[in-house]
């Protein structure tokens, strides 16, 4: 192999090895940072991944808000219609965070089942409803009605 | 009357944009001059006719005529005539509208200042910029008109969601689409050359201003959208890996490859076929973005189903572009032969990493943007990618690609070597590692890896820049635009970068609760609640906080905090108060009221983050330098 060969062999080694080693650094953080979605009947049913972070979504239940008087705490009930779990979060809620409504968590499950929440979703159109909420709400409603 | 004016016109720019599509381009393969030469007048009647049609849905939300559709959804009586303007495209129809008459502009454009381009190639430049023109008058007439009529007239209208009434996000949307509608340019020229089979210098001397043009609009464009979702949303936060965002950095990761990639075909004939892939791919992803962004698709894939035949519709344009394209790619870039080749070290390989990161970078953000859609739309599950993601794997590639930036800039052409190299930074390297490693520990609260890591790299990329200035041994009038540029460019990005690695480190943010007249300590500044009030104003109610800020027991700042109700929609709004300064942002919101005399407060303190958008407004500045260099226009005067 001549000189040249041998640098431009190299070249296109380092070329390779660096868009191989990226290519498994994205499909690694990729794996580990993928959330999924979880409606409250998932979680009863213990569907949902303990020690994960993922999102779940439904609509506040009514007067269900309950604010510690010293701090920023507070706890909600978020249901699926179906079934209904606990929502612990630390901060501000956004604007358009009403009861009734529907929202999105993202956040971790504790020993208790409660979802202690990191960050609370509620998108910037009073009559918008996050798809997946929209999607969970209308499989339990055929559900019930198949039931009955 | 005036908005079937406006529906005319916008059928007649149609037929314009038919003809413009097909006639240059069959004439210039039958040699038939006369057709060749309509491409010019073909693409100004479109144009005209255009404006028109803009105009007359100006014309329509200056005068409250609700009858239109598109009026009664997105203005109203009470709104100020600044936002009844940017309502023209503050919604679907509007904007695509904006985008079509952008994309005539820069038709228009080319025609002006392309006067010594040979007749047969501008006429398929024209031919191109024509048929993409087709795709989306066609969408506008049937899919989305903005002048459709309502069956009766209401007397007042639903109003511009409050989000969008703000000045920056007035000008925002008209900056991002002359960004992505420019690449529209060197996308046409890029089909023309695989056309001809040729490309060669002076072709990459027509095509590189037009780049850089459009890069620069779209940089600004980014910095804009990034500046308001800062103070408007009252999150704090600069960049939210959010979908809508995403798909503009697509086309600007690439489209700063193609731009460097260009250097390498102008100066060394090198990397063609590359740059026309480039050129190609830059493009398509500004009609993938605006297919994410004006589909509805973000929402939901199956919002879709809501107006199937909207998403439907872009969908197959986009392939049918695409497509198109890569085809012709695959059979002639064969044709592109480099005519130069180059050893391992030198300038050519500096800027082929540099397009290798780029890509990988846009490549990693594609995959966490769309995987998503297509596990949803496969129903496959819901899941989400947040800034988790993108931080991990972006983070080190980006840091790798700052490396090589800084030392790439000064190599030489074609050979170079590692101990001159060396030579010529070794010195700054020594003041680079000062900046990045010593500087932060005197200073800054806390030691941070990353964020020495990029305040190394920033300030190497920053003196390599500035003495590149100085090597060149001339006066600053004899030195290049295009040198002129660059450097400005990099050292933008440089400060860029200085800005994110502390913003991204040493920020203080906090959600408190505090009761009238008391405060909270943060970052050695003292907040203090002093009360909150009512009022009402033109078209929403406020409650307006005062805080005053206080460092070294001295007060220092007021300030006033609103949440606002609007009359129409209905919807609370967020208006943080923000103190800026050169060297730190303090960020103040109202959270919701505690009971009689305390709110929740968000409170923010972020050193550093106008550099943040300070960088990128030189980025812009720099690629609008290096357009005005001198032999872009001695081709221009030739004729």
């Amino acid at each position: 192999m001549n000189n040249k060969r041998k640098k431009r062999l190299l070249f296109i080694i380092l070329l390779v090895s660096g868009v191989a080693i990226s290519a498994t650094l994205a499909l690694q953080s990729f794996n580990e940072n993928l959330m999924y979605f979880y409606p409250p009947s998932d979680i009863k049913a213990g569907k949902a991944p303990v020690d994960h972070l993922f999102r779940v979504g439904g609509l506040v239940v009514e007067n269900s808000l309950k604010r510690e008087n010293d701090s920023l705490t507070l706890e909600f009930l978020l249901t699926d219609q179906a079934n209904t779990i606990k929502v612990r979060y630390t901060g501000i809620l956004p604007d358009l965070f009403r009861e009734g409504q529907g929202i999105i968590a993202r956040g971790k499950l504790d020993a208790k089942g409660v979802f202690i929440a990191e960050e609370v979703l509620a998108k910037h159109d009073e009559n918008y409803m996050p798809p997946e909420v929209a999607d969970s709400l209308k499989s339990n409603h055929n559900k019930v009605s198949n039931d009955s | 009357m005036t908005p079937d004016i406006g529906q005319l016109a916008l059928i007649f720019a149609l037929l314009m944009a038919v003809y413009q599509a097909i006639l240059p381009m069959v004439s210039s393969f039958k040699g038939f001059q006369a057709g060749i030469a309509t491409a010019r007048y073909l693409a100004s009647g479109q144009f005209i006719f255009l404006c028109i049609s803009f105009a007359c849905l100006t014309y329509a939300f200056l005068t409250d005529d609700f009858s239109v559709k598109y009026v009664a959804s997105t203005s109203n009586l009470s709104l100020p005539v600044l936002y009844k303007i940017s309502g023209v495209w503050g919604a679907h129809e509007g904007s695509l509208l904006l985008w079509a008459l952008i994309l005539s502009l820069w038709t228009v454009a080319v025609c002006l200042f392309s006067r010594d381009l040979p007749a047969v190639y501008l006429a398929r430049v024209i031919s191109v910029m024509g048929f993409i023109s087709v795709g989306f008058l066609i969408f506008l007439l049937a899919l989305s008109n903005p002048f459709e009529k309502l069956p009766f007239t209401p007397a007042d209208g639903r109003s511009l969601n409050p989000l969008l009434q703000d000045p920056g996000l007035a000008i925002h949307p008209p900056m991002l689409y002359m960004g992505y509608v420019g690449f529209c340019v060197a996308f046409a020229f890029a089909i023309s050359a695989l056309i001809s089979g040729k490309i060669d210098a002076l072709w990459v001397r027509w095509v590189r201003p037009w780049t850089n043009i459009a890069w620069c609009f779209l940089t600004i464009g980014i910095t804009l959208g990034s500046w308001w979702a800062y103070y408007e949303l009252g999150w704090g936060g600069w960049w939210f890996w959010d979908p809508v965002e995403n798909a503009s950095l697509l086309p600007w990761l690439v489209g700063t490859a193609l731009i460097h990639s260009l250097a390498v075909t102008e100066k060394r004939g090198a990397f063609k076929s590359w740059t026309v892939l480039l050129a190609i791919s830059s493009f398509s992803l500004s009609l993938l973005g605006t297919f994410l962004v004006r589909s509805g698709v973000l929402t939901s894939v199956h919002a879709f189903a809501t107006d199937p035949s909207r998403g439907l519709y872009i969908l197959c344009f986009l392939i049918i572009v695409v497509g198109t394209s890569f085809l012709l790619y695959a059979w002639r870039s064969p044709s592109l032969k480099s005519e130069s080749g180059f050893h391992f070290i030198s300038r050519e390989t500096g800027l082929l990493v540099n397009n290798i990161f780029l890509v990988t970078i846009a490549a990693c953000v594609l995959l966490g943007t769309l995987y998503p859609l297509i596990l949803d739309a496969l129903d496959a599950g819901k899941i989400s990618v947040g800034p988790p993601y993108f931080n991990a794997v972006i983070v080190p590639i980006a840091l790798g690609m700052f490396a090589v930036m800084a030392i790439g800039f000064s190599l030489r052409w074609k050979n170079d070597s590692f101990s001159r190299i060396f030579k010529r930074i070794r010195i700054l390297l020594v003041f680079a590692l000062i900046a990045g490693l010593v500087l932060p520990s005197l200073w800054l609260s806390s030691y941070n890896v990353y964020s020495s890591i990029g305040l190394t790299l920033a300030s190497l990329i920053a003196l390599v820049a500035v003495t590149t200035i100085y090597q060149q041994k001339k006066s600053y009038s004899q030195i290049s635009g295009s040198v002129w540029g660059a450097s400005i460019a990099h050292i933008g990005m440089a400060i860029t970068i200085a800005g994110i690695s502390i913003t991204a480190v040493y920020s203080h943010e906090k959600d408190i609760r505090l009761s009238y007249g008391e405060n909270y300590e943060m970052a050695g500044y003292s907040f203090k609640l002093i009360d909150v009030t009512q009022h009402a104003e033109k078209n929403y109610q406020a409650s307006t906080g005062l805080v005053e800020v206080f460092q070294k027991g001295q007060l220092i700042a007021q300030m006033k905090p609103e949440k606002r109700v609007y009359d129409i929609q209905n919807n609370p709004m967020t208006e943080a108060a923000i103190d800026a300064g050169f060297f730190r942002d303090l960020f103040v919101a109202l959270g919701e009221p505690l009971g009689a005399s305390s709110w929740s407060l968000r409170i923010y303190h972020k050193p550093f983050i106008r550099w943040i958008w300070l960088g990128a407004l030189l980025m812009a500045l720099g690629a609008a330098i290096a357009v005005a260099d001198r032999r872009y226009r001695k081709t221009a005067a030739r004729t």
